[in-house]
């Protein structure tokens, strides 16, 4: 299983010079196994990820977490789309009242966006989750709703003995109790437990989570904690703040380690990184 | 144990912050939480307890009537949302392990969540000479 980051800031994109290591690109990884094409999340790094698609692929799987700006804002952009020779599954959480695609429709229309979903040459496959297992190729995927304002759900990704957990967005501090003392009582437990690698949110200082207690995103010392918690090999701290430059996300990373002892590697997420799984 | 799902714990954290009596349980009827101010009724802290099948709880809280009958599980406000996945009301006596007694007021109701997963419920009551 190869996974690669196409953009991991979060909220909106962030280009600029200050910001070259970490990249600007919202949410949008891409893992790969074999012939299996797998999309997390449809942020503005997935343009760049349609123009380098390999030829060869004629069915790609992208999976949602949730419907924020963020996490959508590059599906219209997204060339596969316009192929009528490629198959595209959507997915994403359901609710109880409205269904998915009517929630997608409102992206696609005027005045967010020129093309409707029913104008596209073949209509994307919809696919609602809520707490699920399904495969996709030898790529077995657990889905599960996790702590963040409206329907959200992180993505446990599993192929052979190795397992990669996606929590982009992710209040840890509202989702558990006694946090991180309960795994039990923890939002997002069973999607990173002994995962092999971890993309968790981690917007924030401690200091400023403080003042943005409810909007749905965590510390970088929650997120470390609950690495800790699910006994993951390698943290990769995921969502930067839009305003953040690259030597500030280092500082804050430097900042929230410098004291601890850690049985596992904890990285800022950067786009263009690949991981290699057996 | 695994992870509870994320409605329940969210009910769980709702239930921790309030100052009225507040319990709450899984699909089957087992105890999952019950919060500060439902202790001083109970007589007992949750953390000395723990989770607890419906069979136990049921019968060690000792809910009476009004003339000290124990009541059987299918009698209580809590049971009947759990079999009917409805909100259900009632008034009767708790006999606490601490010898006290009673008269509470509970009202329960399910704890359904997306899409239209019942995943438990919870009751919120009142000492009856309170309201």
């Amino acid at each position: 299983m190869r996974v690669k980051v196409w953009g991991c800031r979060g909220s909106l994109p962030a280009s600029g010079p200050e910001n070259n290591t970490y990249g600007g690109n919202t949410s949008c990884i891409q893992v790969t196994q074999g012939d299996t094409c797998i999309i997390l999340d449809g942020g503005s790094g997935i343009l760049r990820l349609g123009k380098f698609l390999s030829p060869e692929i004629k069915e790609i799987h992208v999976l949602l977490t949730h419907l924020h700006m963020d996490h959508t804002m590059g599906l219209g952009f997204f060339i596969p789309l316009y192929n009528p020779n490629i198959k595209v599954h959507l997915y994403g959480p359901s609710t109880s009242n409205e269904p998915l695609v009517n929630r997608l429709r409102r992206y696609f229309s005027p005045p967010l966006f020129p093309v409707r979903l029913s104008e596209l040459p073949s209509h994307p496959i919809i696919h609602e989750l809520n707490k699920s297992e399904f495969s996709i190729g030898e790529v077995t995927i657990q889905s599960e709703f996790i702590c963040h304002p409206g329907p959200t759900l992180g993505y446990r990704i599993m192929s052979g003995k190795s397992v990669f957990a996606y929590l982009p967005d992710h209040e840890l501090q509202m989702g558990a109790s006694n946090f991180p003392n309960y795994p039990e009582w923890t939002s997002g437990y069973e999607i990173a437990k002994s995962a092999d690698l971890l993309f968790h949110d981690a917007a924030y200082t401690s200091k400023e989570y403080m003042t943005k207690i409810g909007w749905g995103h965590s510390s970088v010392r929650d997120a470390i904690a609950f690495g800790k918690m699910c006994g993951v090999k390698k943290l990769a701290l995921f969502h930067h703040e839009p305003t953040r430059s690259d030597e500030q996300l280092e500082y804050m990373l430097k900042e929230s380690t410098q004291h601890l002892k850690l049985d596992f590697e904890v990285e800022l997420c950067a786009e263009g990184t690949v991981y290699e799984f057996e | 144990m695994p992870a509870q799902p994320l409605e329940l714990i969210l009910a769980r954290q709702f239930g921790d912050s309030l100052s009225m009596p507040c319990f709450l349980v899984d699909p089957d009827g087992n105890l999952l939480f019950y919060n500060e101010a439902a202790e001083s009724i109970f007589g007992l802290r949750f953390g000395e307890t723990g989770g607890m099948r419906v069979e136990e709880w049921s019968t060690v809280f000792k809910p009476t009537d009004g003339d000290g009958n124990l009541l059987v599980p299918e009698d209580l406000p809590l049971v009947q949302t759990i079999s009917t996945k409805s909100p259900a009301y009632g008034s009767f006596y708790i006999d606490n392990l601490k010898g006290d007694r009673f008269q509470i007021t509970v009202t329960s109701f399910p704890i359904m969540g997306r899409p239209d997963r019942f995943l438990g419920a919870m009751a919120m009551f009142w000492k009856t000479e309170e309201l």
